[in-house]
């Protein structure tokens, strides 16, 4: 018999599994449960972009693309970048992924030498973490608080500097939290950063969905300009989370180098995505409007029906997920959706799950329908009236 | 008030509440709005979207092109009130291009529907002609797919 356990790679034996499996598992099994859980759209792809991706193959596009990706298909992120938020990078200076999840991980692996320090806010995605780990890096997770609206301070990021901070990543419209970074608080990190070698990773897959203000990237600073990666992608802006599509930007020398490993680790992204990816930023603005009205409608009625309910909330301005405080009851992160799930067959996220400063908090995805979030917000009603009963 | 209106035509079941809720307005300012479109028949009711394919219900639906001549001084209104008074008319409407009223009727049967035609319709006076069509198949209406796709399998991932 072999041991598998001793011979595996230490890095990934010691890499966390996901938290929050086991909700998944619970879910499976109920009958008439809601789920604000999964952090996706709720949308269809377009049709006229799925139209597009069904006539790339109806014309024979099935064959590998250059590894940076169709020309087509840079040309056409470099004119959007443009429109949408004044950022100018040639198609050279981009290439396309699979998924925004690839560029950050070929990002983290372009950069990151053994024991470099890699700065993450927290809570945020899950990924950087555990792909800074498998880089040989070490993740610093920095806190960020409600009081500041989960936004990085600078403060907070000139005590986690140390002289072998390599990278920080800024997950920003945050997943799970919802905040943005304004630009002046960009300006204020930018004066933090100066002098020193720290570059920058962005994370913008969440760009499109803002609430009152346009998304402002580190990439419209011009001092944070040279230091930025910016990592993209069609997923949340185009409903098109199956297709696994995003695209990087940065500095030519990064990404000469870079290409290298996505040519040896992927050779090019799908062929199929990337057509239908030309048609979604060629046509595609008035979709994503009409998307985020549909989110933003969406966000005000849970906002308030969560805020009816007695839970503090965070007004959150980006992305499409809410993060109400639930601590209070005696209860843990883990716990509270836990029997929440079992008690009401709703699945949330616990905050815990979203890196440490997660406790107390719950993930609440709204891109869901309308009667999903009523039945949620009424059953959510009864179990906190549960929870108080119990504690009288 | 466009976008209550916007609102109600995607579900017109949601409350006042929701609606001040979704779209950051007062309640009360949504039920006066609500109000005052219904009085000055900006709203003109309220229905179900119905697949009456997926009931015992037998009945048809034709789409009928009609000519007509339309009338000195009435133009073409005059006609489209004498058709649009008929329970069986379901839409009415006067197009641009080769003719002129589309009249959408649903009745019980094909013999109904004929007998609408020949018996009512056809003998206005100022209608030149008429052209039936019946539906055999409703896909979609009102922006609402009436065929049911499959559901996607379950799915475990941390996003």
């Amino acid at each position: 018999m072999m041991d598998y356990e001793k011979l595996m790679s230490r890095n990934v034996l010691e890499l966390q599994p996901s938290g929050i499996r086991k909700f998944f598992d619970i879910l499976d099994t109920m009958k008439d449960a809601v789920s604000l859980g999964i952090g996706e759209p709720d949308f269809t792809t377009p049709w006229h972009i799925r139209e597009a991706g069904i006539y790339s193959l109806e014309q024979g596009h099935t064959k590998y693309t250059s590894n940076a990706g169709l020309v087509r298909l840079r040309t056409a992120v470099s004119e959007y970048l443009k429109r949408r938020f004044d950022i100018e990078y040639g198609a050279p200076d981009i290439f396309i992924t699979v998924g925004g999840s690839e560029a950050i991980d070929l990002t983290v692996r372009a950069l990151v030498d053994p024991g470099d320090e890699v700065i993450i806010p927290v809570p945020s995605f899950v990924c950087y973490g555990p792909l800074v780990t498998m880089a040989h890096g070490v993740p610093v997770y920095v806190e960020t608080k409600e009081e500041n609206e989960f936004r990085l301070t600078a403060d907070e990021l000139r005590a986690a500097i140390t002289p072998r901070t390599k990278l920080l990543v800024l997950p920003y419209p945050n997943n799970p939290t919802g905040a943005i970074l304004r630009r002046e608080d960009l300006q204020a990190i930018a004066q933090v950063l100066r002098g020193t070698d720290i570059m920058v990773l962005s994370d913008e897959i969440y760009a499109e969905l803002t609430y009152g203000q346009r998304h402002v990237s580190p990439c419209n600073i011009p001092e944070l300009r040279e230091r930025t990666m910016l990592v993209n992608g069609f997923s949340k802006a185009y409903a098109m989370t199956g297709w696994r599509l995003g695209y990087v930007c940065g500095p030519s020398a990064i990404m000469r180098q870079m290409l290298k490993i996505h040519q040896y680790g992927i050779m090019s992204a799908p062929t199929t995505s990337q057509y239908a990816a030309i048609e979604a930023l060629r046509n595609g603005d008035g979709d994503i409007e009409a998307m985020r009205d549909s989110y933003n409608k969406r966000r005000r009625l849970l906002l308030k029906g969560l805020r009816d309910l007695g839970l503090p909330c965070f007004e959150p301005k980006g992305a499409f997920y809410m993060f109400p405080r639930i601590g209070g009851f005696g209860l843990t992160s883990d716990q509270f959706c836990t029997r929440f799930l079992q008690e009401e067959r709703v699945a949330i996220i616990p905050g815990t799950a979203f890196g440490p400063g997660g406790e107390g908090f719950a993930r609440v995805c709204y891109a869901s329908s309308v009667e999903n979030i009523e039945t949620a917000l009424a059953r959510l009603g009864d179990f906190l009236g549960r929870l108080q009963s119990d504690r009288s | 008030m466009n976008e209550i209106l916007k609102l109600l035509e995607e579900d017109s079941r949601y409350t006042a509440e929701q609606i001040a809720a979704m779209t950051g307005k007062d309640e009360r300012y949504v039920r006066e709005t609500v109000k005052r479109c219904e009085e000055e028949h900006i709203i003109n009711g309220y229905t179900a979207l119905v697949d009456w394919d997926r009931t015992s219900e037998e009945n048809v639906t034709a789409f009928i092109e009609v000519k007509i001549t339309p009338q000195r001084d009435d133009g073409y209104d005059r006609i489209a009130r004498r058709i649009y008074q008929y329970d069986e008319v379901e839409s009415l409407y006067l197009m641009s291009g080769s003719f002129d009223f589309s009249v959408i009727v649903t009745a019980s049967s094909l013999r109904e529907v004929s007998r609408f035609v020949a018996e009512k319709l056809a003998p206005i006076e100022g209608v030149i002609s008429t052209a039936t069509h019946f539906i055999m198949k409703r896909y979609k209406d009102k922006h609402r797919a009436f065929i049911v796709e499959p559901e996607q399998e379950e799915r475990t991932l941390f996003i």
